[in-house]
């Protein structure tokens, strides 16, 4: 199936000079929930801008399910929903009021209906006609992601949803996304929070300084970096392991009382028996042994090191 | 065409009149109210009638046209830099829709006001001095034009603004003395030597000499050159709007 999201050879030069995007390529499946990951100031909110028509691109194109975005703009933003990373909303108007303009600039016919629907999803039909002022942070964020919804959208922009948000309201938002994904909307969000990343999406893109050094499967990627550790304790604290340990690449802890032992997850076999055995030959019983497996925030730390 | 986008947008900002129909309507219209009380009924009685019109009823084009700018600018400018300024704007640009249909929108609900404003004005203009409209046609003509034209012309200044400053700078510095200065107290030929011939350079002389002409069927210029001077200004302000979005000047990044 082609992507919905298609970027290639995107390069974005600011007025400024500075180069934000270099040579960058991209495709986002139909359906999955994309996770755009990188530090602050690496290029995800401009790569959202430039598909989404905020910023202008200095070379290369972007298809939004075949649509070109500069010249068939019309047919490919009707598809798009975003939600910006700043909260900016109007002051005076009503919560109803702005999700339903939305709709309207979107193109698309007054619908209550679907405009209820959305506040309700998104726990906002008590404040329908509360002025957005007098929200909070949290409301505000919900009542951008009710106008980008408003119209229906097929493609759905987060850009930091879930920044400066209760823990109830970012479970809540989980929830949403993944109904939305089940409804047959392509999420791609940006986050700092890996557990979201790691918990949500399907397919991650790792960007920094400008450059997209990593696109893959979550699962992949957690295979293929990801590190499983095993934790042996002992039944009395050792001063040192004995020669014999050494191809094992262990690690004893200071108090000399667990030992960790890093193992491939890659190969056929992890080498645990083999390395309690020699635990046994060498005369050092255990107690119990535990398994710690590397989260995704491990992982992108040690590739972004990786690469600087 | 996103019909829908441009009743949106249209819509917003006539909510946004609604909201401060105090700043908009009411308060322009007391004060050009004070200008026919002063001019036309308190000093207009003594003052000499201009051509068979007394001065009280001499004014009224002029000050409706002083209101009819001042707040087409403001409208339009403040419609477009408010988004602009508080962010917002980023809905505008990535919905489908064109940068004719935002100005539609935009400079539709501007000149809606305007005329709306224009109206009460005249009505109220016939309470104080003896009005009279010799040519309805053209003065409907020259309201939407110069409303149209002018509403343009301050979503261009709202565009071009980074600050609150310069939204205030051209109305306030270039556009009402010009107005003042344009023929709104006095018929041009009352102006000694140099000063008649030096005027004509004002281009706010065509647009108060030309409504003049449809109420009260004299003019300084021929209606013919005031119509072209305004739709000049009008396509002048549409190639610049245009420009503006092609390049993305000031609105996106
Ligand atoms: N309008 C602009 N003019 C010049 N430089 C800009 C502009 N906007 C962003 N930049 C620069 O481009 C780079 C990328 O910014 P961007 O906002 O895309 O980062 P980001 O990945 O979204 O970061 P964050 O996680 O902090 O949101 C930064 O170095 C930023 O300073
Ligand atoms: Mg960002």
């Amino acid at each position: 199936m082609s992507p919905i999201v298609a970027v290639s050879g995107l390069s974005k030069v600011y007025a400024s000079g500075f180069r934000a995007l270099n040579d960058v390529s991209l495709e986002v499946r139909r359906g999955e929930i994309f996770a755009l990951l990188g530090p602050n100031g690496a290029g995800k909110t401009t790569l959202i801008n430039v598909i989404c028509g905020i910023a202008t691109a200095t070379q290369g194109r972007v298809l939004v399910d075949g649509h070109d975005i500069v010249t068939d703009y019309r047919a490919a933003r009707a598809m798009i929903g975003l939600v910006p990373q700043e909260l900016t909303t109007d002051a005076f108007e009503t919560v109803r009021a702005t999700v339903s303009f939305s709709r309207g600039l979107f193109g698309r016919p007054r619908n209550p209906a679907v405009v209820e629907r959305v506040l309700r999803a998104l726990s906002l039909w008590d404040k329908r006609d509360s002025t957005l002022m007098t929200l909070s942070g949290g409301m505000k964020r919900r009542v951008l992601i009710a106008k980008a919804l408003a119209h229906e959208p097929q493609i759905l922009f987060l850009d930091e949803p879930t920044a400066g948000v209760d823990v109830e309201l970012r479970q809540d938002m989980w929830q949403l996304v993944r109904g939305l994904r089940d409804s047959g909307v392509t999420i791609i969000l940006t986050t700092h929070y890996l557990e979201e990343a790691e918990q949500l999406a399907e397919r991650i893109g790792v960007i920094d300084k400008g450059e997209m050094i990593l696109v893959d499967g979550k699962d992949d990627i957690m295979r293929r970096f990801g590190k499983r550790s095993i934790i042996v304790r002992l039944q009395a604290p050792a001063a040192r392991l004995p020669e014999s340990l050494a191809g094992y690449a262990l690690a004893l802890s200071p108090d000399g009382t667990e030992v960790t032992y890093t193992c491939d997850t890659t190969g056929p076999d992890t080498g645990v028996r083999a390395l309690l055995g020699a635990l046994d030959a060498a005369g050092i019983p255990f107690a119990d042994l535990r398994t710690k497996e590397s989260s995704l925030e491990e992982i992108f730390v040690g590739i972004l090191r990786n690469q600087s | 065409m996103n019909l829908y986008g441009v009743r949106a947008i249209y819509g917003y900002e006539m909510a946004r009149t609604r909201r401060t129909l105090l700043q908009s309507i009411v308060s322009p219209v007391l004060s050009t109210s004070l200008y026919f009380v002063v001019f036309g009924s308190a000093i207009g009685s003594r003052m000499s009638s201009i051509d068979g019109v007394s001065y009280g009823a001499f004014i009224v084009p002029g000050l409706l046209m002083l209101s009819l700018l001042t707040q087409s600018i403001a409208n339009a400018s403040f419609g477009i830099y408010f988004p602009r300024f508080v962010g917002t704007i980023y809905e505008h640009l990535s919905a489908p829709i064109s940068a004719f249909e935002i100005v539609a929108g935009y400079v539709g609900a501007a000149a809606t006001k305007s005329i709306i404003l224009g109206v009460i004005i005249i009505a109220t203009a016939g309470l104080f001095v003896p009005l009279r409209i010799d040519h309805p046609g053209w003065m409907i003509l020259f309201l939407l034009l110069t409303a149209t034209t002018f509403s343009l012309f301050g979503f261009i200044i709202g565009i071009w603004a980074d600050n609150f400053e310069k939204l205030q700078l051209i109305p306030l510095l270039i556009v009402t003395p010009l107005t003042f200065l344009g023929g709104t107290f006095y018929s041009i030929d009352m102006l000694p030597a140099p000063w008649n011939r030096i005027v004509l350079l004002n281009p706010v002389v065509y647009l108060i000499s030309g409504f003049r002409w449809s109420f009260y069927g004299r003019a300084d210029v021929s209606v013919g050159i005031s119509l072209a001077m305004t739709v000049a200004f009008l396509v002048g302000c549409l190639v610049l709007v245009g420009w503006m979005f092609r390049t993305g000047y000031r609105l996106k990044k």
